[in-house]
């Protein structure tokens, strides 16, 4: 295996309140080899997004990594001072959000952001960097992108304008993007577009993406792994495939199990009781256990690690080996 | 089967030719200073359709397409422009509705953040409909208050709620929760209709299917008929016996579920099945859909989606197509009616 591009390890994020200190991701640790797509999933709350926001190094105060470290082709990000990670977001690390009307600025063109991007992050004149952004606008698939590039965000639609937020990400030719649900405002048709756009151009230009996304159909059609994530920790992480199968934990089985699928009847899904804890509440060993049907004693005092679980490795009591020995 | 063949015959709600023009000019003093002409949006044209009896229709579409109008109009919250509302085999266009016919049909929103009164606890959200209907009249307060409550404690119940959660305030709940109070605040007049606009989109899908079931459940025990509206096909699929597509304000294609699902006709309905990524078919080839809806404002003369249907032809450009048969669906396509596609 090559050294991976990205390396999480043991990552803690905390948000110091006044009611005392909320551990919002918990010992997270996983990996992105360059080229590689790995999708993370989980529910509202669960920290995916966090995790992307702690990565590029944009955690919003109070929240602070406590622990672990994050690192980037080898060398340690999560300490650098902000100006020398300033470069290294938009030239390493590129970065799509959900809204495309709020990542760009209203007031400038789309052409003035594409420049002024890749001049910051790239040693060339204004003539050929305004030749490379027409250039990414037509690799996003925009019609008419010389003339385009003199307009405003508004003067886009909402799909084109995901196509810019794309372009600008791409711009420093970074080699990892991290989208964070870069199709959920988008419609169903144009979802489909931005996807295999973000697909393709990614594997063109080489960059590897972290896709944080609530979407399972999403996940299974564009990631080549995937991590599974419930109340700020990884419960589950491994080829798509298999995550999507043969699911190890009993939360990625009951997640697959709620989504209503396309080719098969049932009369109901498959529900999970409850909810999400909330961070104030987290249950005491497995976050999981009040919601698990298969929960028993040690779920209730002992937390789980990431265990070998067949194809995949699932933060789970029931993958431990003597168990398995037992079975 | 014989069930649904009687049923289908006396269809709950049925509408015809339902219209539903906006007025969005600019305003009179820009339209004589600036020579603005005025402008109208067809949010929903000449849309007709029936629900049987204890079955669900489901209207699915890209936002802007018209069918959160539909539910509206249905409900009685925008008057049509044009066209008949049934219900029960009454009509009810017109724009004050007895309250006999409110009564018994509800609506389930979006987004149960925002339509749930934040000061006022579970108890008084849910007996408001009571309230307003008149149920425990006539009794002395304290007898009145004992009914409301008890009515209140059975409804929380009957989705999933405790009792005492009546006593709490919305903040209170988390959004599955709150989607629960707002399916028994609906449920509370005892209706047989209810209009449900996007009711799960708001939610994670473990809560999603926690509501679909619920929704399904009380179905099956109250009879309920049920107009669902969603963007999302697979829940779609779930819930619905009958599916309609809408596209800029008019129902391209309505077909039972197994039909629409396994053969779809119009060109729009292959390309919104083709473009929903489902987690079964991973790494399928898909054809990629171009283009994106048009301004309703400006929508393109002929067929709305000939610019990006890839059988359009000439005919499509100028003449609007019509809802006609086409085997067990109705479709509205030239290409489908001459046979091309």
């Amino acid at each position: 295996m090559p050294d991976p591009l990205l390396d999480v390890r043991h990552l803690r994020v905390e948000f110091p309140t006044r009611r005392g200190t909320l551990l919002a991701l918990d010992d997270i640790s996983f990996s992105i080899a360059p080229g590689e797509i790995l999708g993370v999933v989980g529910e509202s709350g669960a920290g995916k997004s966090l995790t992307g926001a702690a990565i590029i190094g944009l955690l919003d105060p109070p929240g602070r990594i406590a622990a672990g470290e994050i690192r980037f082709d080898g060398r340690r990000i999560d300490n650098l001072p902000y100006e020398e990670m300033r470069r290294v977001r938009g030239r390493s690390i590129g970065a799509i959000f959900q809204d495309p009307l709020t990542s760009l600025d209203p007031l400038y063109t789309v052409g003035q952001q594409l420049i002024e991007t890749i001049q910051t992050h790239l040693p060339v004149g204004a003539a050929e960097a305004r030749r490379r952004a027409v250039r990414l606008l037509q690799e996003t698939g925009i019609p008419a992108a010389e003339e385009r590039l003199d307009q405003y965000p508004h003067q886009f639609s909402g799909g084109m304008r995901q196509r810019v937020v794309i372009a600008l990400a791409l711009a420093g030719e970074p080699k990892l993007i991290v989208a964070d649900e870069p199709t959920t405002a988008l419609d169903v048709s144009i979802q489909a577009q931005i996807i295999s756009l973000l697909k393709r151009l990614c594997k063109e230009h080489g960059a590897a993406v972290m896709l944080v996304t609530h979407d399972m159909g999403v996940i299974a059609e564009t990631c080549d792994r995937v991590a599974v994530m419930y109340a700020g920790r990884v419960v589950e992480i491994g080829p798509v495939d298999a995550v999507i199968h043969s699911p190890a934990h009993p939360y990625t089985v009951g997640l697959m199990g709620s989504i209503p699928a396309m080719d098969e009847d049932r009369a109901r899904l498959l529900q999970i009781d409850g909810a999400m804890p909330r961070l104030t509440a987290i249950p005491t060993g497995c976050a999981f256990n009040p919601r698990c049907p298969r929960a028993f004693d040690r779920c209730l005092v002992e937390r789980p690690d990431l265990l070998p679980a067949g194809a995949t490795r699932a933060a789970c009591w029931l993958h431990a080996t003597p168990l398995r020995a037992a079975a | 089967m014989s069930a649904v063949v009687e049923t289908r015959l006396s269809p709950l709600v049925e509408v015809e030719g339902l219209a539903k023009i906006f007025d969005v000019s600019p305003p009179w003093l820009n339209r004589v200073v600036e020579r603005k002409p005025r402008q109208f949006v067809h949010a929903v044209d000449d849309v007709a359709f029936g629900i049987a009896r204890g079955t669900t229709l489901a209207l699915v579409g890209e936002s802007g397409c018209g069918k959160s109008t539909v539910a509206r109009l249905l409900v009685g919250l925008y008057a049509p422009t044009r066209g008949r509302v049934v219900f029960d085999g009454t009509d009810i266009t017109g724009e004050v509705r007895p309250n006999a016919v409110r009564r018994r049909m509800q609506m389930i929103f979006q987004d149960p953040y925002a339509s749930l009164n934040p000061r006022w606890k579970v108890q008084d959200i849910v007996a408001e409909p009571l309230r307003e209907h008149g149920f425990a009249e006539g009794r002395s307060g304290a007898e009145n208050d004992r009914q409301l409550a008890e009515r209140v404690a059975e409804l929380l119940s009957s989705v999933g709620l405790a009792a005492a959660d009546a006593e709490k305030f919305p903040h209170q709940f988390s959004g599955g929760q709150r989607q629960r109070i707002s399916i028994a605040r609906a449920l509370a007049t005892e209706p047989e209709f209810l209009v449900c606009d996007e009711p799960t989109s708001a939610l994670d899908v473990s809560v999603q299917a926690q509501v679909l079931n619920i929704m399904k459940d009380l179905q099956t025990r109250q009879g309920l008929t049920y107009l669902f509206i969603s963007h999302n096909l697979a829940v779609v699929r779930h819930v619905s016996d009958e599916v309609g597509v809408m596209y800029l304000g008019r129902i391209v294609e309505i077909a039972a579920k197994a039909e629409l699902f396994s053969a779809p006709r119009h060109p729009y309905t292959r390309m919104l099945l083709d473009a929903i990524p489902d987690i079964h078919m991973s790494g399928r080839a898909r054809t990629p859909v171009q283009g994106e809806v048009p301004n309703p404002l400006n929508p393109p003369a002929g067929c709305a989606f000939n610019p990006r249907c890839p059988h359009a032809n000439e005919r499509c450009r100028v003449e609007r197509p019509m809802l006609l048969p086409a085997g067990a669906a109705r479709v509205a396509c030239h290409a489908v009616e001459e046979g091309r596609i």
